[in-house]
């Protein structure tokens, strides 16, 4: 690592000693996890950089552009729309953290029977490790889930600026006149934080920017569903863990180099694993950084993952911001259009999650579906029952997968997945 | 054609040796606290053409033995079928895990529930109980027979149990009745998990709890369907790793 980033960080408010752990911690998961891998694409290295400078120069970038003026978004979950803030020409990332650290501090303040998401923002927030938190003048909270929802009113008390965005529960015509008008109100708050007024001109740019990225990771979800894979699992959720962090434009440009080159590894049929490799469709709680645990004993046990039915994944991702309106009451109208059709479990009801979930598991080819819920998360673990029922009347396996942060259950899960995957395409008992 | 199959358990290593179809030999160990010597010592001298693991320690066994590994549910799957052709369910209560598995028609796995971290209401659980009630293994199963009424367990923490089976005795219960509330309590854990793999027709208990009789009464009871127990439950796994190895060695 070339540059020394120890004063930025103390100036930002961290524990560099805490820091230090976290860091140490996080290169060697990475290392084990993603650079031990066969067959990279050559794409990859730019992500392996941006991991890399993942605390280092990404911060210097959000802080050189605070100094000049500019604000940086804290988000917390993709019904926060980036369009609005880019157009103010301020910068959005994601909090949203994957990592059993600051759980002992947390849980002063959180039940025990908080999920790993909330937990970890907490812990992150508590034992000031987290650059980007630190670096945000804004951070967005919304009324999703129980836990989040209240766990935001505690929060408030340890980070400045918290801004409080109603989602509603369900998709009638009185909720998507709330939705519409909590949009509004975020864009004033955002243009009042930012001191800058979002025209038609500004919102159209910043539509246009988040839809090629989208565009980019759309490419990239068909591409890697061929068979042989052209690229693991694990680099396509990195890929849409990163998007929630990078510069849009220069991240837009890298995937789709990465999928140029996937296009000619599919030319030349040459995967990241051999054709008839058992495929397995990830669906359920959002995964954030470092949480790379399920995937990875998915697929160091034979499988490859070809798509996640996620919010870090194609949940997250699903359809673009129609780009005709001109005006800003269109191009508002058409953002909230895209947003509220996210199918988020907090909604009910929910059919059509589990819609997606099939058509996403036969266009790819799924043998079958893991449902991945973190322990103690309502809405992804008793909605799992209903996807399961749904599955089944089309054939499709689903193993039902309820885990958080720790390492304690690897073995148990190893077996499970491995079992699940044994019955892929069985033949029949023959005695 | 000899193939041998090795189950490393957390508790115990189980041993298979299947020549041309028969079972030929078979050994079950303590895995004590160093299970890859212990398992060095139970193939030493045993003559095999292929060998295949499972079990709880099946990939440590792979990096000692370079070995295929499967998966313990299907080797209980497997394992099952060869004692029984016409098994329709799995219950394999072992020492620190409790799974159930569903077989559909042609003998594939189509469904399977493991128990979650800890280890109440396996066979560890089991021990730590007969212990508090100063009883063996063996005569566990058979006094709980002679109960008149079983004492309501309401704990399955193993911590929380063994104090509730402590208060219950000092406070004037018999200890039959505990040992039957105890085996009770087991059951109706293993019983939630069958019950989440819907119906079947007959189930193969394995494990080394299915040596326990009062154990299987209250299974055939409350299923009313046949408890099928192999003559050594605890092989199951290991008979199915073997026969693993059969289908490589054919194919
Ligand atoms: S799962 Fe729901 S609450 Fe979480 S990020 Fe997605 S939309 Fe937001
Ligand atoms: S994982 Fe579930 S409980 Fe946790 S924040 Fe997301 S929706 Fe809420």
């Amino acid at each position: 690592m070339a540059a020394d980033y120890r004063p930025m960080w103390t100036e930002l408010g961290m524990d560099l000693k805490a820091h230090d752990a976290l860091l140490d911690a996080l290169g060697k998961a990475y290392q084990d996890v993603f650079l031990s891998q066969k067959v990279r694409p050559e794409g990859m290295s730019y992500l392996d950089f941006v991991m890399s400078e993942v605390h280092g120069l990404r911060i210097k970038e959000l802080n050189d552009a605070r100094a000049t003026g500019r604000k940086v978004v804290g988000t917390f979950c993709v019904f926060v729309p980036e369009e609005i803030v880019l157009a103010a020409d301020a910068i959005c990332v994601g909090l949203c953290a994957g990592a059993e650290f600051g759980f002992e501090e947390a849980e002063k303040l959180l039940p025990r029977n908080t999920c790993g998401l909330i937990k970890s923002a907490f812990g992150f927030k508590l034992t000031k490790v987290c650059p980007y938190t630190q670096s945000s003048d804004m951070v967005v909270g919304e009324t999703t889930c129980d836990g989040k929802k209240k766990a935001y009113e505690i929060f408030k008390d340890i980070q400045p600026n918290v801004y409080i965005m109603e989602i509603p529960q369900m998709k009638n015509t009185a909720d998507r006149q709330l939705f519409a008008s909590e949009y509004w109100r975020f864009k004033e708050a955002v243009e009042k934080l930012t001191g800058v007024t979002i025209t038609a001109e500004r919102l159209k740019k910043a539509i246009i920017t988040v839809n090629n990225k989208r565009k980019a990771l759309h490419r990239l979800a068909l591409l890697r569903a061929t068979d042989p894979a052209p690229i693991s699992g694990l680099d396509s959720l990195l890929i849409n863990q990163v998007a929630f962090y990078d510069d849009p434009v220069r991240f837009t440009g890298a995937i789709n180099k990465i999928c140029d080159e996937l296009e000619g590894r599919i030319k030349q049929n040459s995967g990241v694993a051999p054709k008839h490799t058992p495929r397995v469709l990830i669906s359920g709680c959002p995964m954030s950084v470092p949480n790379w645990k399920l995937p990875l004993v998915i697929e160091t046990s034979g499988a490859v993952i070809v798509g996640e039915e996620s919010c870090v994944g194609e949940r997250g991702q699903r359809n673009l911001v129609d780009e005709k309106p001109h005006t800003i009451e269109g191009e508002m109208e058409a953002l909230i259009d895209r947003y509220f059709k996210i199918d988020c479990a907090v909604f009910t009801p929910n059919q059509d999650r589990t819609d997606h979930i099939i058509s996403m598991a036969k266009e790819y080819k799924a043998d079958g579906v893991i449902h991945y819920a973190l322990q103690f998360c309502s809405p992804y673990t008793v909605e799992s029952y209903l996807v399961e029922k749904e599955l089944a009347k089309h054939g499709i396996p689903m193993l039902k997968i309820e885990t958080d942060y720790s390492m304690e259950d690897v073995g148990q899960l190893k077996t499970r997945i491995e079992a699940f995957i044994e019955t892929f395409r069985q033949p029949a008992w023959s005695h | 054609m000899v193939s041998l199959g090795i189950d490393i358990g957390s508790r115990t290593i189980k041993v298979a040796v299947l020549e041309d179809g028969h079972l030929k030999f078979s050994h079950v160990s303590d895995s004590s606290y160093d299970p890859m010597a212990i398992a060095h010592k139970l193939l030493e001298g045993l003559e095999y053409d292929s060998i295949t693991a499972t079990g709880y320690g099946r990939h440590n066994f792979k990096a000692h033995f370079d070995c295929p590994v499967i998966s313990e549910i299907k080797a209980f799957g497997q394992g099952a079928l060869f004692f029984f052709p016409e098994t329709a369910a799995i219950l394999d209560i072992g020492g620190q895990d409790t799974k159930t598995i569903l077989l559909d028609a042609s003998g594939r796995v189509s469904k399977f529930e493991m128990n979650d971290r800890c280890a109440a209401g396996t066979g560890r659980f089991m021990e730590i109980m007969a212990n508090a009630l100063h009883y063996t293994m063996t005569e566990f199963g058979k006094v709980a027979r002679t109960a008149k009424s079983a004492e309501k367990i309401s704990s399955m923490c193993t911590v929380f149990a063994e104090s509730e089976v402590v208060s219950l005795i000092n406070s004037g219960a018999d200890r039959e009745g505990v040992a039957l509330g105890i085996h009770e309590a087991i059951a109706s854990r293993a019983l939630t998990m069958l019950g989440k793999l819907g119906d079947f027709k007959n189930l193969v208990f394995a494990g080394g709890v299915a040596y326990n009789p009062c154990m299987r009464q209250i299974l055939a009871e409350r299923l009313g369907i046949p408890i099928l127990v192999p003559v050594d439950p605890q092989i199951v796994g290991a008979v199915g790793a073997a026969l693993e190895g059969v289908g490589r060695l054919a194919s």
